[in-house]
């Protein structure tokens, strides 16, 4: 129970963030991605005002056994390249552009998004619940 | 405005690594919005369904309520296109996925820990997201 609790409050505080930094307006995130037109530069504070108290709660994270709640941190994944990264964040980042919505701000509009926001949002669990198989096939063309 | 538009981003950004600094240090999880979301689609993240499930109501309702409370008669601009909307829609739920990862998992959570997957992510999608705008806002005027 403490666990949803803590963890309600942080998606709220996620999604206040969202709105009030503008990710939820589409048309300021495609101004903020438009680097080769009228490049708005917003995104890095957003960004940049992000990584500063995250970078500060994982030196905290490393200095302490476990988290507040208990089990442990999760581990630093293997610095490993592979083809999946590079080809998932290249379709990631062309449907962000395309439509002006990632996952985060694309589940926090989803009250005032119109039917836009909701057809968005379903082909986006759609394409997540595809995911696995398409993975499959790109690491069986990469094996072959 | 765009003077306005950063302190903005800059407020909301500070928001936005609280929270995900707060779930790693009391929940001891990687604020990640396509890894919570997308472990209740494929069923990977069942194990912990209560807690992703209490982080996306939050993340549905408080905003909900600020929208409604603060900012009457806001939108999300989106595009009127269909088309454009389900194919980024795929886009952009397949992608995450196989990225594992995307703007918070990735962008907030990894560069902050200087993972280099978390870097080379971020320039590929921020590389890919800015072409999207070139291709179909500038080029082929869709959107």
């Amino acid at each position: 129970m403490t666990r949803a609790l803590f963890a309600f409050f942080a998606g709220g505080l996620f999604g206040a963030g969202l709105l009030i930094s503008g990710m939820t307006d589409t048309n300021k995130v495609q101004g903020w991605l438009d680097v080769f037109g009228d490049w708005d530069p917003t995104l890095a504070f957003v960004l940049g005002g992000a990584i500063l108290p995250m970078a500060v709660a994982w030196i905290i994270a490393e200095r302490r056994a476990r988290p507040a709640l208990g089990g442990d941190f999760p581990a630093k994944p293997e610095p490993r390249l592979g083809h999946n990264l590079v080809i998932g964040s290249v379709l990631f980042g062309a449907g962000w552009g395309l439509v002006g919505l990632c996952p985060g701000p694309a589940v926090a509009s989803i009250t005032w998004g119109g039917l836009g926001g909701i057809v968005f949002l379903l082909a986006m669990l759609a394409g997540m619940l595809a995911a696995p198989g398409v993975r499959t096939r790109i690491d069986r063309l990469a094996a072959a | 405005m765009i003077e306005q538009d950063w302190i903005w981003g800059f407020a909301g950004g500070l928001m936005i690594g609280v929270a995900a600094a707060l779930f790693l240090l009391v929940n001891g999880r990687i604020m990640g919005a396509s890894g919570i979301l997308g472990g209740l689609v494929d069923r990977s993240g069942w194990g912990n369904w209560a807690e992703r499930g209490a982080f996306l109501a939050g993340l549905v309702l408080v905003p909900g309520a600020l929208a409604l409370a603060f900012w009457p008669g806001i939108s999300t601009n989106i595009t009127g296109n269909w088309a454009a909307i389900v194919a980024a829609g795929l886009l952009v739920g397949i992608g995450t996925r196989l990225a594992n990862g995307c703007t918070s998992g990735h962008g907030v959570c990894g560069i902050s820990r200087l993972s280099l997957r978390g870097m080379v992510a971020t320039v590929f999608y921020l590389l890919a997201g800015g072409i999207s705008v070139v291709l179909f806002k500038h080029l082929l005027g869709v959107i």
